[in-house]
């Protein structure tokens, strides 16, 4: 019996990206993680399940196995020869994979987007128009007294973000939850909500109105309305006196805000209300990133191209234009000919009326698991899981950099992303010399 | 009541979250996806029983689902489905100039199934 113990591995589930998971692995099996909550146990339980394990290409309705060389070669056919595709996913994988995917999309053109597009992109787009006072979750953890989730719902989405970096963390100046306010404002009592000194609860597709008041009553104006997204108004006064009398507050925010009505308007509006409560004492704002690494891609697409998400490379240099450039609007209009995917699964995920066009196309897609999106596949490489099975740079959701582990090895013939984005590459150089 | 005035909101769950590590294909996984939060009162007026097959539609398209009561009550007019393939029939392909599809705050209706 072989035992390995693994100390500090970082999970590669949430945006949390839990750099204190203790593997202890017996006969290139995981035995036992400690600290891991239960979206990551889940993840150690299962990751073998469901898992592809040699490369498969189309043959009508079904699939047939084929070297790793042809899937390569033919991928990398089907994207030269397209006129406009879409490669996207790109944050279930590492920072190193991302680059390669970048400059794959310099050669073949087309749209490379990654999944921030359906996520925060929107609060991207805020922060391009008003900027941001952010900080590191080892601030919040040591400093914050006030803690705001707005239309966030970490008990679900990141069960151990109140433990090790908010409400409930043990922070060197502010050591206990009796020490920290956590108010919480969704559209529903959620399992966050019910843990919160205060709660809030407004109308969906209110927030901007929120957001707005708020801003009035910090900025000592008044509001001329009774009640305010489904709030009386001095409810709205109470929550604005609770945020200006902390001494260091930080507003969290969830998809609540990215994904309902007003999208990047609303974020607009939170950076805004932060900026004011400012002048009044010290306050941050931060999103809580889904994927483990949809910041990394963010940061990737940021130095290569300048933009954080949907990038149009079709024209040779890279256009910006979220709502043209972005996958559901180049699949809306049916623009793509093709389209690979990495670490993703749109076809489960994007509304069905979109999924709908990349079912029509030649699809690529390169993922360790079977999915929605690989069973509408042309070609499906099999990849290794980062963090488990390869090691690469990840960043956490306040921008830190974290290197994963590598725990096990992976399946037999089965490459990581960085190996097979490279071989793509070359391939693709080769087509187009 | 008017059935037509539900607001259909999209997001994560633990067992969903689980469930997806465990495999897209999975029972876990699927069972989850497929079941529409209702808050209680909501469900006494439209006769509905826990467990029972619903249909909700939206502009965009319609989806079988089990309706559940919700744990997150009081949330009048307000109904969650977690994020996934049948959640997928329901939401807005519109981004409204951000490149965001709209996955909350949806018009729906509910229809017996
Ligand atoms: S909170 Fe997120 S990163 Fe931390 S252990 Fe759980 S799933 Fe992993």
């Amino acid at each position: 019996m072989i035992e390995v113990l693994i100390r500090g591995a970082v999970c590669t589930v949430c945006g949390c990206c839990c750099d204190d998971l203790n593997v202890e692995v017996t006969d290139g099996r995981v035995e036992r993680v400690e600290n891991a909550c239960s979206l990551a146990l889940s993840k150690f339980k299962h990751y073998s399940s469901e898992r592809i394990l040699k490369p498969l290409m189309r043959v009508g309705n079904g699939f047939k196995e084929t070297s790793y060389k042809e899937a390569i070669q033919e991928s990398a056919r089907l994207l030269v020869n397209s006129n406009y595709p879409v490669l996207w996913g790109w944050c279930l994988t590492s920072c190193e994979a991302v680059e390669l995917g970048l400059e794959l999309a310099e050669l073949v053109g087309g749209v490379i987007d990654n999944n921030s597009s359906v996520c925060h992109g929107p609060g991207l787009i805020g922060v391009q128009d008003i900027g941001i006072s952010g900080c590191s979750l080892g601030e919040v953890k040591n400093r914050a007294d006030l803690i705001l989730y707005w239309g966030s719902n970490p008990v679900n989405a990141h069960p151990r973000h109140m433990a090790r970096y908010t409400a409930l963390a043990k922070g060197r100046f502010v050591a206990s939850r009796r020490e920290r306010k956590l108010i919480v404002v969704d559209v529903r009592r959620t399992e966050t909500a019910k843990l919160a000194d205060e709660f809030y609860q407004i109308e969906p597709n209110s927030d901007y109105e929120l957001l707005t008041a708020l801003r009035c009553a910090v900025n000592g104006e008044e509001i001329e309305l009774s009640t305010v997204s489904g709030l009386p108004v001095e409810r709205v006064e109470e929550l604005a006196d609770a945020l200006i009398s902390c001494r260091f507050g930080v507003l969290f925010y969830g998809l609540g805000l990215t994904m309902t009505y007003g999208k990047s308007r609303n974020l607009d509006a939170a950076l805004s209300l932060v900026r004011d409560l400012n002048r009044k004492t010290k306050f941050l704002i931060m999103p809580m990133r889904g994927h483990f690494n949809v910041t990394g891609s963010n940061e990737v697409f940021t130095w290569v191209t300048g933009y954080p998400f949907g990038v149009d490379l079709s024209k040779g240099y890279p256009e910006y234009n979220p709502g043209i450039t972005t996958i559901s609007d180049v699949l809306r209009r049916g623009e793509c000919d093709a389209a690979l995917i990495v670490a993703s699964d749109p076809i489960a995920h994007l509304p069905s009326t979109l999924a709908e066009t990349l079912k029509k196309i030649p699809l690529i897609t390169i993922d360790p698991h079977r999915t929605p999106t690989t069973e509408a596949s042309q070609i499906v490489i099999p990849s290794a899981i980062i963090g488990l099975e390869s090691t690469g740079t990840v960043y956490r959701m306040d921008g830190v950099p974290l290197e994963c582990k590598r725990i096990l090895d992976p399946p037999p013939g089965v490459k990581t992303d960085v190996e097979i984005m490279s071989d793509l590459l070359s391939r693709v150089k080769e087509l187009l010399t | 009541m008017d059935l037509n005035s539900f607001k259909l909101v999209t997001g994560r769950t633990l067992i969903q979250g689980a469930g997806k590590e465990r495999g897209k294909f999975s029972e876990d996984y699927l069972k989850e996806v497929s079941t529409c939060e209702l808050d209680p009162e909501d469900m006494k007026l439209l006769s509905l029983v826990e467990g029972e097959s619903i249909v909700v539609k939206t502009e965009f398209g319609e989806a079988k689902l089990i309706a559940k009561a919700s744990t997150r009550a009081p949330h009048k007019g307000v109904i969650f489905i977690p994020y996934g393939p049948v959640a997928s029939l329901l939401t807005s392909p519109h981004t409204d100039g951000s490149g965001m599809p709209s996955l909350k705050g949806i018009e729906a209706e509910i229809l017996k199934g």
